[in-house]
């Protein structure tokens, strides 16, 4: 509780390490910032060429199809992987002034979480220019969505941060633990195709309720199933306790480690 | 004391610190290569407890190692203890590391929001001290240039401007106020003493006793990771001043062994000359050398051996300024020498003769020199400010012909606990 409270005071310097890693994102880059927003949108056009002329699927409109899902997961899986180093990364502040470590994987994952939120900017855009529509009353719940998943990727990635300090292969083991995630999650195809006795597995899978439900307002327009969004919020919450308490565990010793 | 005075209690911490011989972070490392993981565990703090009240300004002192900087890392909670407790109540800055997060290409004024903000401030706290945080820096319009274009005086004056107005309950300080010129000192220490009259709690970690006694209330003496003293700095700085010297003390009269040991040797087998220079600790070996540099005379007689004590005769070398030092000579005489004069010359390093006198000065009764025998001479007050001073002895004849002049024969060591400047201290008082 008192964790908390503390954080709660430091929220200036959350706020002001988000704006750092934004500002400095793409500094030095003639576009800037707006590489924010050209970055999506050239990976939709690599995925609109490659899906429909040479790997033809049945999926209508697959590039929204497949873009409304691969959005969020850059955001989840950027968080657990490249969160992962964010704790050693500030390894001189850490060594040398005391604030609650917890703001450091908090503010890592904001900046990605607001890098995403940007990202739908070009989604909505991409839904209005081909006329797919929405259906605004499923669209209320998408914050309710985007907050189950932070919550998600926050508790990863106060996981990695904390472990990657007493075991660095851990940043890079993850690389092939967020690829092989990506394809047990249900992004480039549907979970209908997936064999019934992977199925448990899938389920546990908290990202395929996330990504399910994404779809379902963004892509099928309609409002996602209850028990796929709080099966998500429980094990975000899950997650979230978890790499809290862990990180907590951890970080007393992470001025001696570093 | 009350309780709630209390605003940082430390109650019996141990640290230790693991020393890896060959540190693997590596998966490989740690499986493959189990040896390597070999560690030496060296106990830092082994149980240390100490309350500070609201308002007080704590100096920790000890020599290097003793763990004083480690209590203070503890007390940031940049590190935690192994065991026991530490309670602080209240916002703590920290003087340890300034500057923590500055961005070179941000501006001055950015940075300030971003460091301060890592000290727990919010957005409005810091518009509301921006200005006084600017004035002090004396940085005025280059506050708004990229911080990477500041000279490091104007970086640490920024640096320490945020972290001395951050309005802490606690404020932790890691030997400071080497900050800028002395004009900034001077204001930094006025500051120090303004935030403490506020009832600011401060504790310094300063190997400058002169500042600790100017500003703290009380001194704690952490030696080999406890406690060894705590109380008023006048009392503790001397006490511990004390100490070193006689550890200093120690490791001359070790050094001093080691080199008599060794030319007796030389002068036993003066023929194993070789063997004999490996075997010396270095100074020896540096006087047998140069011999001519440091002494002449004609060597009717010859002074062979200079102890240095305090009044009551332990031998000593370190000594508090004000102290009584008493030197002895032992002197053999081949030739008899009449109308012989002792001579003594104190120099500082610099090579400034900080003093000098000899018998004739003195207008002693005139005396000849026929047997070896011993003088002393006892300096009563010696007011000499701290640092290193080298001896030079000397015996001349009458007529001021030098029979033995010895140059640099030996050094002593001043310790001043006052941080007054210049090269001896006047007795002096004020009055207002």
């Amino acid at each position: 509780m008192n964790n908390l409270k503390e954080l709660y005071a430091y929220r200036q310097m959350i706020f002001s390490l988000v704006k750092k890693d934004l500002r400095g994102r793409y500094k030095g880059s003639v576009l800037g910032f707006l590489w924010t927003f050209i970055n999506p949108l050239l990976q939709l056009v690599v995925y609109t060429v490659v899906f429909s002329f040479i790997l033809k699927t049945n999926i209508e409109r697959y590039y929204l199809y497949l873009f409304v899902a691969l959005i969020p997961w850059i955001f989840f899986s950027s968080s657990i992987t490249v969160g992962a180093a964010s704790v050693v990364a500030q390894k001189d502040l850490i060594k040398k002034i005391y604030f609650p470590r917890m703001v450091i994987p908090i503010s890592y994952v904001t900046s990605c979480f607001v890098n995403m939120l940007l990202c739908f900017i070009v989604i909505f855009a991409v839904i209005i220019v081909s006329g797919a529509g929405v259906n605004f009353v499923a669209l209320l719940t998408l914050p309710v969505i985007m907050i189950v998943e932070y919550v998600l990727a926050l508790g990863m990635a106060m996981l990695t941060s904390a472990i990657t300090v007493y075991f660095r292969d851990l940043e890079h083991i993850l690389g092939i633990v967020s690829m092989a995630w990506m394809y047990m999650t249900p992004i480039m195809y549907d979970k209908s195709i997936v064999p019934e006795r992977l199925m448990p597995i899938f389920n546990l899978n908290p990202m395929t309720h996330v990504i399910e439900c994404y779809r379902a307002v963004l892509y099928s327009k309609q409002i996602p199933d209850l028990t796929s969004l709080l099966s998500a919020a429980g094990l975000g919450i899950f997650f979230l306790i978890l790499g809290g308490l862990v990180f907590n565990k951890l970080q007393k010793r992470f001025a001696e480690e570093l | 004391m009350q309780k709630n005075d209390i605003v940082i209690d430390v109650e019996n911490i141990t640290k230790s610190f693991k020393i890896y011989l060959d540190k693997g972070g590596q998966l490989k490392e740690k499986l493959l290569f189990r040896k390597r993981n070999r560690y030496e565990e060296r106990k830092v703090l082994k149980g240390v407890s100490f309350q500070i009240k609201k308002g007080e300004a704590i100096g920790l002192i000890g020599h290097n190692g003793c763990g004083k900087s480690t209590t203070l890392k503890l007390l940031t909670r940049i590190m935690y203890p192994d065991s026991g407790k530490i309670t602080m109540n209240g916002r703590v800055s920290s003087l340890l590391e300034l500057g923590a997060g500055f961005h070179p290409d941000m501006s001055g004024r950015e940075n300030i929001y971003t460091n301060a903000s890592i000290f727990g401030l919010t957005k409005k706290e810091i518009d509301g001290r921006l200005q006084e945080i600017v004035d002090f820096s004396e940085l005025g319009d280059f506050i708004d240039n990229p911080v990477r274009t500041y000279s490091s005086g104007m970086y640490m004056r920024l640096a320490f401007s945020v972290a001395i107005n951050v309005d802490a309950d606690i404020l932790l300080i890691d030997e400071i106020l080497a900050v800028g010129d002395a004009n900034f000192q001077t204001k930094c220490f006025n500051k120090l003493r303004e935030i403490k009259a506020q009832g600011t709690t401060i504790v310094i970690v300063s190997h400058s006793l002169g500042q600790i006694e100017q500003i703290c209330d009380r001194s704690i003496w952490i030696h080999e990771g406890l406690v060894r003293a705590e109380g008023p700095p006048k009392e503790i700085d001397l006490e511990y001043l004390d100490f070193m010297s006689k550890k200093l003390q120690e490791n001359n009269q070790k050094a001093l062994e080691k080199a008599e040991a060794a030319a007796e040797q030389q002068n036993d087998e003066p023929q194993q000359e070789e063997t004999n220079a490996s075997a010396a600790e270095e100074e020896a070996h540096e006087e047998e050398e140069k011999p001519d540099i440091k002494r002449w005379g004609s060597g009717k007689a010859r002074i062979r051996k200079i102890r240095i004590t305090t009044a009551d005769g332990s031998p000593q070398t370190a000594f508090r300024t004000g102290q009584k030092i008493i030197f002895r000579l032992d002197y053999t005489v081949k030739e008899k020498i009449s109308d012989a004069v002792f001579g003594i010359g104190i120099f500082n390093r610099d090579g400034v003769q900080c003093y000098g006198t000899n018998t004739r000065i003195d207008k002693l009764a005139r005396f000849d020199l026929t047997k070896s025998g011993s003088v002393e001479i006892a300096l009563d007050d010696v007011e000499l400010l701290a640092g290193e001073y080298l001896i030079d002895f000397a015996i001349e004849t009458g007529e001021g012909i030098p029979v033995d002049y010895y140059r640099e024969a030996c050094k002593i060591e001043m310790l001043a606990s006052l941080g007054d400047v210049g090269v001896v201290r006047i007795p002096h008082s004020w009055k207002l």
